[in-house]
Formats: structure tokens, C-alpha cells, sequence
């Protein structure tokens, strides 16, 4: 008996290693045989991705996901979500335990390529910055020696801090807290003097958090580049390309004035680019290996860019500033879809 | 009056201590019954009106627009009767098992079904009720749930560890010490970082265990170790010579330790094993730093809403007030154990002795 | 027994091939995943600044190994100092719930059900929200004696030499314990003093009536019973679980990274965080803190031998 189990044991464990050797199967083919996409998201981050009071996952983040499940299952709602720190975030993409990274992440070279994370694009461009009571009277982040700061960890945020006092000979004392409640209570009860995370953070935290928004003012220096952007896995084209155009269909939509209102109206435009986008010319949507209408459910379920940027972030008191289309003066640019 | 001064002013420190502790109470009750009564703003359209009341009122109002999410976390919302459904389920078997008269065989197979039926109830997808993926649970039931289960699979597991720990066999007892301490000298969110950070490693590409059973997990590892050390205890209170008796019976080691030692041992560990699961059942408040919605995760998650955040304090407050009333339950629950020995529960030469 | 040794050889292979499984899968996973292994980070430069730095020099130029050793500092002073504090609230409740006072006793009972009943975590966040709302800025710092400053930046208080002043945003001089090793200390300390507490009852109350009549009829002061008769005895049974709760301070310290306070825990996960190396990450806290266990409880069984034999003594 006990050595029927042993042996049972041994010949599980050995099969173990030699599958490990197999090659993973295709996630495009994978996410539409189980019938959903695993969506890697924030844990909780109000205009990225965030549980609303009913328990709906609401923000940019969350709406790059569900466009990826409206292309494959033109089913927007076909996305399940795994909530990540972000300790987690990087080996659950690896692991395969999510299908897509969509979670406020800093694109870099070093998570390009040694960590063997594909970067589909930007979402969203950011940028570092501080924001101070007024009453201190600080004109610029070059008077901030010797400050006490406020900061998250975990991120690129904290680096990005101590290369700039080092290259500018300065000091200051960080005051490093996971969570953005306890953060943010500590500098609003003045117990650092300076609060530091992308300038979106900072001007949404000062509308909304703010006793008075008067009293505290952003600095004018931007210390830092954040992409941030949706990921998938290294050495999966398809899936790669799936995902990198679901993000391009939204901005290109927003550029061609298309949004979930007028969508089916303007399905059957003369416009050619429409007419491609819509999938009535072409097999534009096939050479992804979706249905041709793939765009037009990403359009008509989730929206255009610009529609999502003003659901989720807009009533937070977040800029368009660099998230504008091209063609007004921002950086969301969507290569041609032809 | 006389009780008084037998009691309160009995010496000259005691006298003291009183006037203390009733100057403290003067100082601090009232402005407190302030905050969370009388000034406290119970019902509000938005967190405007919270904000300009910002500390001389409590702002209850933040619960009752939060308490679904706070208590379900993502599950559906209008399948929220169905985890409700379960924790009582939950409640009620926990309640059942407390009682002695129910402490038969076949509470373990009323177990089982009240399991299934909260499996069927969260899970779905018969009965008519919609599948609902595991990774929408969340709230007050995956507290619950992570507990329970977490002691149900941690002690029997536990059993063969602390009878490992007592084995003759080198290799096994150095196995089982060696487990159980390396588990209680690490803190639990480092068994909980493994699990989330470096459990996917060590699996084959490809195969991925899910974020809420990895953390199931090292909650049941952890568990283990500590019960297994409660378990000992039990096996130690068994005097010398009922070990003895049953093997001059020339019972095997199975039937010895089935039938004599173990039904013994663990009358004698129920009230340390309740006061294991209290601590434990806090503990699972850590999954919160790898990022699984549990109760207090929800309460925090709600903080981060910009329109409804600034009520840190309130929402604390609901939180202790939760595990409180879990907490106090059980371990008024031991107390009572404790005061009242099981009956039949000493074995007859110790009452004796 | 020849099949206990069978059973034996069988648990060995079996404990072999699951580590050769769990190691061949993390080499082969490392591999495709091009996830660095080695202990070679911690000689690499950190690049984040830690804000409490205690006895020992740090700044972002510097190695993560000294990053981490800022942090194993950071928690060896929490937990030697909430020990302390710890034992000695702890022994005060234990007290002052055998104290003839009623409302001393029913005080000392409901702190001691409050504090068990509710989650460490919870607390942690409670105490730092209030230490960190109810401070004053340092322009506007309580100065209680000469020298002593107390403001939401901390305390601080003069060494020989050096006194505090306040020059631009902060004090500068003097040395200064933060608000979140205060938050931690206090929470730490309440939590596990509820404990103790518990147990210092339960020490004295096993002392029987006897015992203590027997030392008043020889004619004893209370004092003097309760230093040779009932003392000795009480703490062979209150240093065993007293020991454990020690442990348990020590584990639970690493719940600073929830509020701050740069322990090693909060620095290691950080470093976990920009190497991408959980798996060295996770062996340092674990090895740490496994370290510090055995040694507090090979301490305090060193101890424990050593009441217990005088107590035979006597």
C-alpha cells in the first residue's frame, strides 16, 4: 500500500520537470478556448483600476482589458481580474497566472528586456513631481534640502527621487508608506513637508483630498519620464499584437471622431479609414486572427480613448495636458490601421 | 457606600487609582460620544457634507455607502444575497460545532455539506445560479472562508506532525521539528510572500495555481505548525501509563494512537486550540499585503476612492468592530470551556491523582 | 522496525525528489524568465534613500547590503526596546487585574479583551493615524523641557554636544525617535502587554493560597512573600509562554512596512522590488528572523533552567 503511494509519488514527480520543458501554448489560442481574459490590475488606484461601491471594477486599466475581451469575444464584459501588488505584478505575468499587465506600470528598458515583459504601448504619459503647502513658500524643487518627503514604495517613483537630490547635491529625509490612505494622511497632517508621485497623482490628490486645493501648489519641475502602459509576455507575437492594436483601435477611434454613441451610425460612412476601421472593406480584424468587427465592439462597448479618459479620470481632476491626440498637441498617437 | 469603600477606596493607592481612572473617563468619554453620536453625520448623498463637519463628527455615512463592497468586496452585485447566504451557513456551522451536544461522528458530515452548500452558493453554475469565479470573492466570507478552512486542512495535518514530532524514527521526528520550528520562527508574511512571489517559480511554465489558493495555503502551512505545537501539548498531558497499557494490549502503533492517545489528547487541547484559532483568524488580516480583497482589504480599498477618502479613523473603527465581535465570541466561547472541563474529558486516574 | 527504517529511506527520497522538483522547475524558470540569481545584488548600488538610519550611515550611493543592514538594525532596536516596555505594561495589567480595586480590575479586563480581540494590523493603522493627525508642524513644536522637542517630525532631545534646532523644514542635531517607530512601538507594545499580562495573572494565581498563607504564618512581609515565596515559583510557570511572546514580537515588527517604519522586512521587499530577486529577497528576511528566533529562545531556555533550578533549590 505504502509503497503503491510512494511510487504513484515518484512517477508524478518525474513527469513534473520534463512537462515544465514543453512549450507554452499560444495565449491567443488559450484565452479563447477558456473564454475570458485574465487581467492583471491594480489593487486599488481611483482612475486606473478601482472597485467602485457595488464592487465594479472601474478605470483606464481596466478598460484597455476589457477592449482586449471585446476584440477577441466581442464580449467587453469577458475579462476576469486578478488584483496585484506590485511585489506580484511581474511573476504573474511571467508565470502565465495573468494574460495581460494592465497596471499603472512604468515602461523601461530594463523591464523590456531582462524581465522579459513586452510593452504593447502607452496608455497614459506621466511624469514625476512634488507638491507643497503653499504657506512654506517654495518656488522650486531646488529649495526642497533637507525636506521631509512623502513616497510610495515599490516603484520607480522612490529611485527616481533620490537621483534627483544626489544630481542636485541635496538631501532629504523619505518617509516610504505602502499605502496611498496612510500617505497621503501623513502629508496632508504635515508630517513630511513635500508629497511625491506622478504629477496626475498629485493633481488629483489635490483636488479631491485637499481641505482648501489653494493651499498647496505643484512645483514646476518634472523629475521624470512615466510611460505607462499595458504588457504582455516575451516570445508571443500574436498575443502581442492582439493586445498592442485593442489600445491603438481606442486612440485611433478618438482620432477619427468615432465613439460608443455614433459607432453604428458611422459603421457604414463613406469614410475609407472607417470603413476599414469598421471592418466593412479589408480583412483588417482576420489578420489579427479576430472577427473583422473587432474594432467596432471595442468602440461601441468600452468607447474611445477620450471617452475613457473622461469617465475615469476627468472627474478626478486629471489634464488631458500630454495624454491629448497628436493632432492637438498631445502624444496619443495610433500607428495607421491599414 | 460600603461597597465602595471596600472596593474602590480600600488603600491609599487604590484610592488613587479610582480618582485616576474616573478623571480619565470624565476627560475622555463625553468628547468621544460627541464624535461618534451626537455630532456624527449618519446618512449622506456624497462626502461633502462629511468634510465640512471634518472632526467634530464621526461619518457613518461612508459605511453605508461602502458596506456592500466592505462586506462582498467584487462578487456581483446583485448576487450579493448569495454570500450572505454562505456566511450565515458559515456562522451556523460554526455555531452547531461549538455545542458539546453535537460532538459526534456525524458533525463532520454535516460539515461536509455545509461546505458544499456554501461551494454551490459562492461558486455557482448549477442550479440555476451564475458561475461566479473565485477571484470575485471577497469581503467578510473570504475572511471567514480562509479561517475555516485554514484550520480545518491545518489540523489534521497538524496531528501527524506533532505525532511525528514524538516518533521514534530520527529521520522523521528531526523532519517534523524541523518544520514546526522553521514555520514559528518565521513571521507570517513572510510564509505569505513566498507564496505569492516565489510559489510560481518553483511550478512547471504553465501551470499556475490561483492567487486565493496560494494564499489558502501558506495560511494552512503556517497554521499547522502552531495547532501541531497545541497537539503536543495534549499528547504530554497523557499520563505515562495509558501509552503503556495499550501497547501491553498489543495494539498496533494505528489502533494505539486512534482509539487510546489521540481521543485524549485532543479533549485536553480544545481550549488552547480555540485560542490558536482566534489569533489565526486575525492573522488572515495580513493577506491584505498580497493584495487578496479580505475584510479589512476592503475597508481599505474603499479608503482609496477619492470622492469618500479622509475616513480612515471611522473605517477602523467598523473593522474592530467586526473582528471584535468575532473574536470576543470565541474566546468567551474558551472561557467557558476552560471554567467547565469537557465532561468524561479527564481520564480517570489523573482525576484522582 | 525494520519497516519503520523502510519508511524512513522512503520519506528521505520522497523529501529528495520534491526539493530536486521545486529546484529543477526555479532553474529552468529563471532561465526562460532571464530573472538573475546570486546573492551578487547586494554589492550593487540601491539607489533609494531609507529615512531612519539609526547608529549606522546610509545614503542612496551606498549597497543594498548595507540597505539591508540599515533595516535588520532598524528592527533588532524595535524589538529590543518593545520587549522591554512590553514586559513591564504587561506585568503592570497582570497586577492590576489582582488588584482589591473593582474598577482597576474591570479596567485592566476590558483593555486586555479589547486589545486580544482585534487584528495587530488594525491597531497599527489606528495608532499611526493618530499620532500622525494630533502633532503639531516643527515650527509649532511642543518644547515639554529644555532641549526636547516634540512635533509631527518625531521627538527630539539633546545628546552631549549636540542639541536640536530647528533650521528650515526640520530639526537638525541631537538625536530623534520618528513617529513611525513611535506608531510601531506603541502598537507592538499595547498589543503584546495584553498578552503578558494574561500570563503574569495566571503565574501568580497558580501559586496556591497555601503558599501564600503558609509565608504570611511564618511571619513574612507581603513584600517579602511575594519576592521569595510567591515570585520564584510564578515565573517558572510564566517564562516558557512568556518567551513565545517575545518571539512574537519580534515576528510581528515586521508589520512595519505597513506603516513605514524601514525595517528589514520593508527594506528587503523593497529590494525585491528593483532586483526582481524574490527568491534571495525571501531567504534573507526568512533567515533573519529565524536566527533571532532560536537565539531569543535558546536564551530564554538558558533562563528558564536557571529558575527552575533555583526554585528546587529552595
Amino acid at each position: 500500500m505504502k509503497s503503491f503511494t510512494v511510487a504513484a509519488a515518484l512517477s508524478i514527480l518525474a513527469a513534473g520537470p520534463a512537462h515544465a520543458q514543453s512549450a507554452a501554448p499560444s495565449t491567443l489560442e488559450a484565452v479563447t478556448k477558456k473564454g475570458y481574459v485574465q487581467c492583471g490590475v491594480n489593487v486599488g488606484l481611483a482612475g486606473f483600476s478601482q472597485p467602485d461601491s457595488q464592487g465594479v471594477w472601474k478605470g483606464i486599466d481596466v478598460d484597455v482589458c476589457r477592449a482586449i475581451a471585446a476584440a477577441v469575444f466581442g464580449d467587453a464584459s469577458k475579462v476576469r481580474y486578478t488584483p496585484l501588488t506590485a511585489q506580484q505584478r511581474f511573476t504573474a505575468l511571467q508565470s502565465g497566472e495573468v494574460d495581460v499587465l494592465s497596471r499603472n506600470t512604468t515602461w523601461t528598458i530594463t523591464r523590456d528586456t531582462s524581465l522579459g515583459l513586452n510593452f504593447v504601448g502607452v496608455n497614459y504619459y506621466d511624469g514625476q513631481g512634488f507638491m507643497v503647502p503653499k504657506k512654506r513658500k517654495v518656488k522650486s524643487a531646488k529649495q526642497l534640502n533637507g525636506a521631509t518627503i512623502c513616497v510610495q514604495p515599490g516603484t520607480t517613483t522612490e529611485l527616481n527621487l533620490a537621483d534627483y537630490f544626489r544630481a542636485n547635491n541635496m538631501k532629504f529625509k523619505p518617509v516610504v508608506i505602502e499605502k496611498l490612505e496612510e500617505v497621503l494622511n501623513a502629508y496632508f497632517s504635515g508630517r513630511c513637508d513635500v508629497y511625491t508621485t506622478d504629477i496626475s497623482g498629485l493633481v488629483a490628490v489635490r483636488v479631491s483630498r485637499a481641505p482648501k486645493p489653494d493651499d498647496h501648489v505643484i512645483l514646476p519641475e518634472v523629475i521624470s519620464k512615466e510611460p505607462l502602459g499595458p504588457a504582455v509576455r516575451h516570445g508571443d507575437d500574436r498575443w502581442f499584437d492582439v493586445v498592442k492594436w485593442s489600445l491603438f483601435a481606442m486612440i485611433e477611434a478618438e482620432e477619427l471622431g468615432l465613439n460608443s454613441k455614433n459607432i453604428d451610425q458611422q459603421a457604414g460612412s463613406q469614410n475609407p479609414s472607417i470603413q476599414r476601421f469598421a471592418g466593412a472593406t479589408g480583412d483588417i480584424g482576420k489578420m489579427l486572427g479576430l472577427d473583422n468587427r473587432w474594432a467596432v465592439n471595442i468602440v461601441k462597448q468600452v468607447g474611445n480613448y477620450g471617452e475613457s479618459f473622461d469617465a475615469n479620470l476627468k472627474p478626478l481632476g486629471f489634464d488631458r495636458g500630454l495624454n491629448k491626440l497628436w493632432t492637438q498637441g498631445g502624444l496619443m498617437y495610433a500607428p495607421p490601421i491599414r | 457606600m460600603k461597597w465602595a469603600r471596600e472596593n474602590l477606596f480600600s488603600s491609599w493607592p487604590s484610592a488613587l487609582a479610582t480618582i485616576a481612572i474616573l478623571w480619565l473617563a470624565w476627560k475622555l468619554v463625553p468628547p468621544f460620544v460627541d464624535w461618534a453620536f451626537v455630532e456624527a453625520i449618519w446618512r449622506a448623498p456624497d462626502a461633502r457634507a462629511c468634510r465640512e463637519a471634518q472632526g467634530a463628527g464621526a461619518c457613518w455615512a461612508f459605511i453605508g455607502e461602502k458596506h456592500r463592497f466592505i462586506l462582498f468586496g467584487t462578487y456581483p452585485f446583485e448576487q450579493h444575497w448569495r454570500p450572505a447566504a454562505a456566511t450565515a451557513v458559515l456562522i451556523l456551522l460554526w455555531f452547531f460545532s461549538s455545542l458539546k451536544r453535537f460532538w459526534q461522528y456525524w458533525l463532520s458530515a454535516v460539515w461536509v455539506a455545509g461546505l458544499a452548500l456554501i461551494g454551490v452558493l459562492m461558486w455557482g453554475g448549477v442550479l440555476g445560479l451564475a458561475y461566479v469565479e473565485n477571484e470575485r470573492w471577497g469581503g467578510l466570507i473570504l475572511t471567514l472562508l480562509l479561517a475555516s478552512f485554514g484550520v480545518a486542512l491545518a489540523f489534521p495535518l497538524s496531528i501527524l506532525l506533532a505525532l511525528g514530532r514524538q516518533s521514534q524514527m530520527p529521520v522523521l521526528r528531526a523532519a517534523c521539528i524541523g518544520y514546526i520550528e522553521l514555520i514559528r520562527g518565521v513571521p507570517l508574511i513572510s510564509v505569505l510572500f513566498m507564496a505569492s512571489v516565489m510559489l510560481p517559480l518553483f511550478l512547471p511554465a504553465g501551470v499556475s495555481i490561483d492567487k486565493l489558493l496560494r494564499a489558502q495555503i501558506a495560511l494552512i502551512l503556517f497554521a499547522a505548525a502552531y495547532l501541531a505545537e497545541v497537539v503536543r501539548g495534549g499528547l504530554q498531558a497523557i499520563p505515562r501509563h495509558q501509552y503503556e497499557a495499550a501497547e501491553a494490549l498489543g495494539l498496533s502503533y494505528w489502533k494505539r494512537t486512534l482509539h487510546v492517545i489521540l481521543p485524549q489528547a485532543l479533549r485536553f487541547s480544545i481550549p488552547p486550540l480555540v485560542n490558536t484559532f482566534i489569533g489565526f483568524f486575525k492573522d488572515t488580516s495580513l493577506v491584505l499585503i498580497i493584495g487578496l480583497f479580505d475584510l479589512l482589504s476592503t475597508i481599505k480599498v474603499s479608503l482609496q476612492d477619492p470622492a469618500w477618502s479622509g475616513f480612515g479613523v471611522e473605517a477602523y473603527l467598523f473593522a474592530c468592530l467586526v473582528y471584535f465581535a468575532f473574536c470576543f465570541a470565541m474566546s468567551a466561547y474558551s472561557r467557558q470551556l476552560e471554567a467547565s472541563p469537557v465532561r468524561g474529558g479527564l481520564p480517570r486516574p489523573l482525576r484522582q491523582s | 522496525m525494520k519497516r519503520g527504517w523502510l519508511f524512513q529511506a522512503g520519506l528521505l527520497a520522497a523529501a529528495g525528489l520534491v526539493l530536486w522538483f521545486f529546484i529543477s522547475n526555479t532553474t529552468h524558470n529563471l532561465e526562460t524568465r532571464k530573472i538573475a540569481s546570486g546573492f551578487g545584488f547586494l554589492w550593487r548600488e540601491a539607489g533609494f534613500e531609507i529615512g531612519e538610519t539609526g547608529a549606522i550611515a546610509y545614503s542612496a550611493a551606498d549597497s543594498y547590503l548595507r540597505a539591508l543592514v540599515v533595516g535588520l538594525w532598524n528592527t533588532f532596536r524595535i524589538a529590543a526596546i518593545g520587549v522591554v516596555f512590553a514586559t513591564l505594561l504587561g506585568t503592570l495589567i497582570g497586577l492590576a487585574r489582582l488588584s482589591p480595586n473593582w474598577l482597576l480590575v474591570k479596567l485592566a479586563a476590558a483593555y486586555v479583551e479589547a486589545i486580544r480581540n482585534v487584528p495587530l494590523l488594525v491597531q497599527l493603522f489606528f495608532w499611526y493615524a493618530i499620532i500622525s493627525e494630533n502633532l503639531p508642524g516643527p515650527a509649532e513644536a511642543l518644547n515639554p523641557l529644555p532641549g526636547v522637542y516634540l512635533s509631527n517630525r518625531g521627538i527630539f532631545f539633546p545628546l552631549p554636544g549636540s542639541t536640536p534646532e530647528l533650521s528650515g523644514f526640520n530639526f537638525i542635531g541631537g538625536a530623534s525617535l520618528s513617529p513611525e517607530f513611535a506608531a510601531l512601538l506603541v502598537g507592538l507594545v499595547t498589543y503584546t502587554a495584553a498578552f503578558i499580562g494574561e500570563i503574569v495573572r495566571a503565574g501568580v494565581l497558580s501559586v496556591g493560597r497555601g503558599q501564600v498563607d503558609a509565608a504570611y504564618s511564618i511571619g513574612l512581609a507581603r513584600r517579602a512573600a511575594l519576592r521569595f515565596v510567591v515570585l520564584p515559583q510564578a515565573l517558572r510557570l510564566i517564562v516558557p509562554p512568556l518567551t513565545s511572546q517575545y518571539l512574537n514580537l519580534a515576528k510581528n515588527s515586521s508589520l512595519a512596512v505597513a506603516i513605514g517604519y524601514p525595517d528589514l522586512v520593508s527594506i528587503a521587499n523593497t529590494t525585491l522590488n528593483q532586483t526582481g530577486q524574490a527568491i534571495e529577497g525571501i531567504a534573507i528576511i526568512m533567515g533573519v528572523y529565524l536566527t533571532i528566533s532560536l537565539s531569543i529562545s535558546a536564551l530564554m531556555n538558558w533562563y528558564n533552567r536557571r529558575v527552575a533550578l533555583k526554585g528546587t533549590l529552595r
